[in-house]
């Protein structure tokens, strides 16, 4: 069982007031607030032994990198990788995505092969690969989803003997939508075609484990799961990872260099260019310390018990349209209201002390299907109430009032 | 009326309201009554840049003075429209270009002057401006 009071104690931030009100944050998905744990984490690293890591032979040095790959051991548990070599830190599921594209893509992609993504994808996990595609002369294919936000579940029929890769979201941003991922790397395996899962919007709310997922690559960011803003993780199948090369290159990632040659390091540090964001790195394994506290089963069930309730609560309301009806869902509910504009929306809740998010979501593709200008996008984690969605939907009422609706 | 004692009638019909509620209900009222803008004005020449929502501004050069017209697919942001217009339409470029824009503060939208609220409040000033300055050199 959760112990909510104390969990939102752990968040400071919960606290603050906005126009005089108190906050009611329900725009995790574009990131969670911290807990006292990492912002302590934050601030200790700094105060008693910051030193650059991998470098020197005093203590504090040591001391920072022992504590850093210590960060990477907890995250590599969490996860269930084989090894902590799999997981190289990023600044965040971006730069992840990039590093694949650049190096995995470069060295694996040529000319007529084909890269498989979603059509649900949020941009970073499409424009990467477009333009992949574009330096390449390679073929961009994706799978559709239906109007409720399922992706198509022939989509093996869309892999040939060109396909080199299909990248899909185990979360939508935009939807909610949990995809069959298991399903999906299953099928493409029995092709010999690689995946990549975009666990941005997952690592938080589901249990995420590799090994039994079986993928290629996994990505995520840290500042998504109560961690800090520029870290992440790009997990990869060490024997993908040991046949890439460097995709930045500077500092650490080097084994020797002479005026005719380099050569590099090993995993995980050939991909970890220059002074790594240490403390970030350090307080994400905190961060996900925090979450194995509170235990990632727990927080899966309470928050499917909170989206159950908001969207049941939400549904009430006649002129609101839920975008995103896939039987399984993540921790968010996208929706527009019937003759506004989600702009109005957003500015309106703002000024009740309701944060959301308003606008395409970064998944203009999303919007596309349907044919609208954006969607608002209330997403919760765990620290969020049935209070917090109540208030909401009083919100929403007072608005729809407001609004003459 | 100039454009100083048009602001000054803003601020008068804003100060009767001090609950935020009816201030935006006001802002949306004024969108609502504003014309719907030609389609054929509708155009990507005529959208402002870095909105969330679609706004578009029109501007015509009548007898030495600028009349806008302006629209957008969010209420609350055709009425903040709506009070640009009221208050640069049929003004000479040289009085909009000298127009100080301290009624924005005074109204309690300085919120929307941000560049990063992507609401357009900053966007459809510039764009104002620009069009005096355009305007102005004819």
């Amino acid at each position: 069982m959760i112990d909510i009071e104390k969990i939102r104690k752990d968040f400071p931030i919960l606290n603050e007031k906005v126009y005089g009100k108190s906050l009611v944050y329900l725009d995790n998905g574009a990131t969670t607030q911290k807990p006292q744990q990492v912002i302590d984490a934050i601030c200790e690293c700094y105060a008693h032994y910051n030193s650059n890591i991998h470098r020197g032979v005093h203590f504090l040095s040591n001391k920072a990198t022992d504590i850093h790959e210590k960060s990477r051991e907890t995250i590599r548990e969490f996860i269930n990788a084989d090894s902590s070599e799999e997981l190289i830190f990023t600044a965040g599921t971006t730069e992840s995505i990039n590093l694949l594209a650049y190096s995995w893509g470069d060295f694996c992609v040529e000319e007529g092969d084909e890269i498989l993504v979603s059509e649900m994808e949020h941009h970073s996990n499409l424009v990467p690969w477009q333009l992949l595609c574009e330096r390449k002369g390679a073929k961009f294919k994706y799978i559709p989803f239906d109007d409720n936000g399922v992706l198509s579940s022939d989509f093996d029929s869309l892999i040939n003997e060109k396909t080199k890769l299909v990248c899909v979201n185990h979360v939508s941003n935009a939807l909610g939508t949990i995809n069959p991922i298991k399903d999906i790397i299953e099928k493409a395996h029995a092709k010999g075609v690689k995946v990549l899962v975009d666990a941005a919007q997952s690592i938080q709310h589901i249990k995420v484990d590799v090994k039994d997922l079986d993928c290629d690559f996994l990505v995520f960011s840290g500042h998504k799961i109560y961690g800090p803003t520029g870290t992440g993780i790009l997990y990869g199948k060490k024997d993908l990872l040991n046949a890439m090369s460097p995709w930045q290159s500077g500092g650490e990632m080097i084994e020797t260099v002479s005026l005719d040659k380099t050569t590099f390091n090993v995993l995980p540090f050939k991909f970890e260019a220059g002074t790594p964001n240490y403390v970030g790195n350090i307080a994400l394994g905190r961060a996900i310390e925090y979450v194995n506290e509170i235990g990632i089963d727990n927080i899966e069930k309470y928050e499917a018990d909170l989206l159950k309730y908001a969207h049941e609560k939400l549904s009430s309301i006649p002129s609101l349209k839920i975008y995103g009806n896939a039987e399984n869902k993540a921790s968010l509910i996208s929706f527009l209201i019937e003759g506004t504009h989600p702009y109005d929306i957003g500015t309106l809740l703002d000024r009740m002390g309701i944060a959301v998010r308003t606008g395409t979501h970064c998944a203009e593709t999303v919007m596309q299907h349907f044919d609208i200008p954006g969607t608002i996008r209330a997403s919760f984690a765990i620290y969020n109430t049935k209070k917090d969605i109540d208030d909401l939907y009083e919100g929403l009422l007072k608005i729809t009032k407001m609004l003459g609706l | 009326m100039t454009i100083q004692e048009k602001q000054q009638d803003i601020i008068d019909e804003f100060s009767v309201f001090d609950d935020w509620m009816d201030k935006y209900s006001y802002i949306i009222e004024l969108g609502a009554e504003m014309p719907a803008l030609d389609s054929k004005y509708q155009t990507e020449d005529n959208l402002i840049k870095g909105c969330q929502s679609k706004v578009w501004f029109h501007a015509d050069y009548i007898d030495g003075k600028i009349v806008f017209e302006a629209d957008s697919d969010a209420i609350i942001t055709k009425g903040i429209a709506a009070i640009l217009v009221r208050v640069f339409s049929n003004e000479t470029p040289k009085d909009i270009i000298d127009a100080d824009l301290d009624f924005i503060d005074v109204l309690g939208l300085k919120q929307h002057l941000s560049p990063t609220r992507s609401n357009g409040l900053l966007s459809m000033l510039k764009q104002v401006k620009i069009y005096a300055l355009a305007f102005s050199n004819k």
